[in-house]
């Protein structure tokens, strides 16, 4: 049996063909869309290093079935830079040292873009570290992932001002 | 020629010293890092999955595999007999099969493996074996060991210096301990992972997540029963490794090669998390025995303890981590008389192996408990009794260690005195106090804590590095060397270094992927020492290929040679400015060369096990710590409110990754420390195999407040490169002071009268349990 569903991947309309219903939107990504960026580190929903955003949401993509996604809008961490110029929660990381061996990175980013657009959080750093406690970071760079959060929280208030204003 | 250029930098872009980025940076936020398992595939590949017992010490009776060949996608499967060499040892001990047909030591230990068109077809058909076993005694703990007669996975070692049992007898006071310091998983975010590629003849190419990519070229060549010259290990970088990438990687690596031969197919193989955890080695758990003598002002007379460790099946680096547990007893404390003994169990679960420390950590938990022990028994603020015990100043009759090594670099009372100063140590304790007394369910605790780390590997062979740089004709730079990057840092150290010695910008150095095939020999990336040996290797490359230049310049342009001196991305030769790239073009046409293999080995260094006596040791680092914490007396449970912590890294060549490391360690020791349990049933099974139980600190556990600095008028007495100090492991000790705080409030339910020898982790169970102690006591 065979299924068929077509997917919009960081702005590119995708028309996938899936013979197993089992497949994961990572393993999708990862192996069938040569999207490598989004990592697996413990396939079971548990550690954050997979996290994409389905239609503007942030989901651990080693739990949501492909198939499932029929019609549904992603964005992981290769559709995030506009061209050369980086995200500003990816241009954040950097500034604030958010990461070391860098392998829950894209995962961290991915989900506090989604953090920040949810509006919860705000500058908050408690609220900050417990929107981010889905995303473990081992070599526990946390230090710089909540300030890197923070200050690309008030960085984007800041565009949008400007753009409305 | 330019007389006068202006447009040329006072400084260089990226010099010592200097906060840099990590130079993988931007990939990271990009999400074009490439792990291994990120890299392209090669044609035709095939993916190894592996097939555990489930038993934790039996013999297999049989095994049907029929069920797993005949199952989709399976291409072979491989067992014991598919292995002319079954052995992947470490320690050259030929105690660790790569797979078990016979003895199964472990819950868990891999006894098949298959391979399939795909990953998931490989681990579909690996559950469809069929195994009987014929159950064997099991012995999983220390206690089960040692009362089963304690076999040793490897020779125990005993420290000794004076008479430890006449100054026991003879000191106005005595106690008697006993201590369970608990083991910790890895979980670095990338699992273990190998590629095996086979090449002409008997050529075979692995990418490997590996801190030792010699060990994992040697250990194939073992296996496939070919020279070392004929297998090439590459590794860009890792996905964290924290010691498990030192050794646990040579199983999963043999295994891709030997079916790579086999099957003239690339293999890939890569563990499922729960795998991972439940088939790779952890942190050694401990039992501490101490027995103290002591005078009334709390100064140490004479120490004996014995350090058990429960090793698991194998040897592999049991032998040297209880042995740094043993040189890490004394911590920062002069101990007169002292005699302590490691002993290396064996016991029937995974084999356990190198975690940041290496048994150092566990060793100075045990000498922070003994001082606790002490401040309980006379009712004095701990740090009193600690900075009574510290090691004297260089001179003195208090610097010898109990191996016979002389502290001459003691910075620690001026970096106590400093720390307890700027955090108001003193007047936060005697507040607390206050707190205490009127507050009914939650109590606070607040404790500093230090610690001395002795830097080098103690097996003095393995101090020694190699680099190999190449200017080409552009004047950019090729730099590697035998260093592996984990996250610490290293690679970018190392460039560095490369960027200040030719004063060229940090853009003109490009770092490449670790390999065998250009540093040979190499040690693996561990001990804190990846920068202390590579960037020296880099620098001797460096400066054979300078010396080359000036020579060269001295002579073309008539100058002495005192008169050519590299600027920021140029040459002054007298008074002549070149460009560095017109400078080496230069060179090159002249036929200099202009690439070097540079090489370094520690100095001074020596170690006598035998006798247990040397200078195992190059330089110690110091740091120390302050923490609090509230506990809520009626669940157990706690917050850290604050902890600050000031850290001896020398004079830093790259503060912002120091701190970072300074702080991933502070919060990777507190899980260790605080909420990381394994827990095995009792049929050997590891309960804890994934993150949903097994709980490692997340950005909400990070303490409320935390202040880390770098002690800044540090510098290494000794010429390491650039004068700094290595920065891996130390730090992880730190948080002994999160432990002690979290003793100090559950003390505070019987008044402080009484040690509450809460054991490792503190986990809210356990720290309830002390509680209820106290009060009923
Ligand atoms: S890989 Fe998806 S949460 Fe861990
Ligand atoms: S940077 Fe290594 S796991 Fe987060």
């Amino acid at each position: 049996m065979s299924y068929s569903i077509s997917l919009t991947v960081n702005g590119d309309q995708r028309r996938v063909e899936l013979d197993d219903p089992r497949v994961t939107l990572l393993d999708l990504l990862r192996e069938r869309l040569d999207l490598t960026g989004t990592k697996k580190g413990c396939d079971r929903g548990q550690c954050g290093a997979c996290t994409v955003l389905v239609d503007g949401r942030r989901v651990n993509s080693c739990l949501s079935l492909a198939v499932t996604l029929d019609g549904a809008d992603i964005t992981t961490i290769e559709g995030l830079a506009d061209g050369d110029t980086l995200h500003p929660v990816q241009a954040a990381f950097i500034e604030h040292d958010g990461f070391q061996c860098g392998y829950c990175t894209p995962g961290q980013i991915m989900s506090a873009v989604g953090l920040i657009s949810e509006g919860h959080a705000g500058e908050d750093p408690e609220r900050v570290r417990e929107g981010m406690s889905g995303n473990l970071c081992r070599c526990a760079a946390y230090h710089g992932i909540t300030e890197a959060v923070i200050d690309a929280t008030r960085r984007m208030a800041e565009t949008s001002e400007r753009k409305s204003a | 020629m330019n007389k006068m250029d202006t447009s040329f930098p006072t400084v260089i872009n990226g010099p010592l010293h200097a906060d840099r980025r990590h130079d993988s940076a931007h990939k990271h936020v990009a999400g074009s890092a490439d792990y291994i398992d990120d890299m392209p595939e090669p044609s035709g590949m095939l993916h190894a999955a592996i097939g555990m017992t489930d038993r934790a010490h039996a013999i297999i009776t049989s095994m049907d595999l029929s069920a797993v060949e005949s199952a989709p996608g399976v291409v072979a499967v491989l067992t014991a007999k598919d292995f002319p060499v079954n052995d992947v040892s470490s320690a050259h001990k030929h105690d660790e099969p790569v797979l078990t047909d016979k003895l199964v030591e472990f819950h868990g230990q891999p006894a098949f493996v298959v391979i399939a068109e795909t990953r998931a077809a490989a681990r579909q058909a690996a559950r469809r074996a069929r195994i009987e076993y014929e159950d064997l005694p099991a012995i999983l703990s220390v206690a089960e060991a040692k009362a089963a007669g304690g076999k040793f996975v490897t020779e125990p070692l005993t420290l000794k210096r004076g008479d430890a049992d006449t100054a026991l007898a003879q000191a106005p006071k005595r106690i008697k301990g006993q201590m369970e310091v608990g083991g910790q998983e890895h979980f670095y975010l990338e699992g273990h992972i190998s590629i095996a590629i086979p090449g002409e003849d008997d050529e075979m190419t692995i990418w490997a997540s590996t801190q030792h990519p010699s060990e994992i070229q040697h250990m194939v060549a073992h296996v496939l029963e070919v020279p070392s010259n004929a297998v090439t290990v590459f590794v860009r970088r890792m996905g964290g490794g924290f010691g498990g990438k030192e050794t646990q990687g040579n199983q999963f690596a043999a295994i891709a090669a030997v079916a790579a031969r086999k099957l003239k197919r690339a293999i890939k193989i890569r563990l499922d998390r729960d795998e991972d955890m439940t088939a790779t080695g952890k942190r050694h758990d401990f039992v501490i025995d101490y027995d103290l003598g002591f005078d009334e002002d709390g100064r140490i007379h004479g120490v004996k303890a014995e350090f058990a460790a429960r090793c698991g099946f194998s040897a592999d680096l049991s032998g040297p981590v209880t042995d740094r547990a043993l040189f890490h007893v004394d911590n920062a404390y002069f101990y007169p008389h002292v005699e302590v003994k490691s002993l290396p169990l064996k016991t029937n679960t995974v084999s356990n192996t190198a975690f940041r420390g290496f048994g150092g950590p566990q060793g100075c938990v045990g000498a922070e408990r003994f001082m606790e022990e002490i401040a309980y028994a006379l009712g004095k603020d701990p740090l009193d009794v600690r900075m009574a015990n510290f090691y004297g100043e260089p001179g003195s009759d208090r610097v010898l260690t109990p191996y016979h090594q002389t502290v001459e670099d003691n910075i620690m009372p001026r970096l106590v005195a400093e720390l307890a100063e700027k955090t108001d140590y003193r007047k936060r304790r005697e507040e607390i106090i206050a707190f205490n007394k009127s507050s009914r369910v939650i109590r606070k605790g607040i404790a500093l804590t230090p610690v001395k780390f002795g830097i080098s590997f103690t097996m003095t062979a393995f101090n020694q590095a190699g680099a190999l740089v190449h200017v080409y004709q552009d004047g950019s730079i090729h730099l590697n060397h035998g260093g592996t990057e984990m996250g610490q840092g290293l690679y970018t150290k190392v460039a560095q270094v490369i960027a200040d010695c030719f004063q060229v910008d940090l853009d003109r150095v490009k770092i490449t992927a670790t390999t065998t095939g250009k540093v040979p020999n190499t040690s693996a990336t561990a001990a804190s020492s990846g920068t202390d040996l590579n960037g020296m290797a880099a620098y001797d490359a460096a400066r054979q290929i300078k010396e080359r230049l000036v020579a060269f310049a001295a002579d073309k342009w008539k100058v002495p040679e005192a008169d050519v001196e590299f600027l920021p991305n140029r040459v002054r030769v007298g008074t002549d400015i070149i460009p560095f790239p017109d400078f080496i073009n230069q060179a090159y046409f002249a036929r200099i060369q202009l690439s070097a293999a540079g090489f370094y080995k520690t100095p001074e260094i020596h170690w006598n096990r035998a006798t247990g006596q040397g200078r195992p040791f190059y330089y110690f680092s110091y740091g120390a710590s302050v923490s609090e914490v509230s506990v809520d007396t009626l669940t157990g449970e706690y917050i850290v409110n604050r902890a600050d912590v000031l850290h001896d890294v020398g004079h830093s060549l790259n503060p912002a990754i120091d701190k970072g490391q300074v702080e991933g360690g502070f919060i990777q020791g507190m899980g260790w420390l605080t909420t990381e349990e394994l827990w095995w049933d009792g049929k050997g099974r590891l309960r804890t195999h994934a993150p949903s139980t097994y709980k490692i600190p997340l950005a909400s556990d990070k303490p409320e407040i935390f202040n880390v600095e770098l002690a800044e008028w540090s510098v290494n007495k000794l010429p390491t490169i650039g004068r700094s100090k290595a920065v891996g492991e130390p730090p992880l000790v730190l948080p002994i002071s999160v432990v002690e705080a979290i003793s100090m409030a559950v003390a505070s339910v019987a008044d402080y009268r009484q040690c509450p020898r809460i054991d490792t982790p503190t986990t809210p169970e356990r720290v309830l349990m002390a509680i209820e102690r106290l009060k009923t006591a």
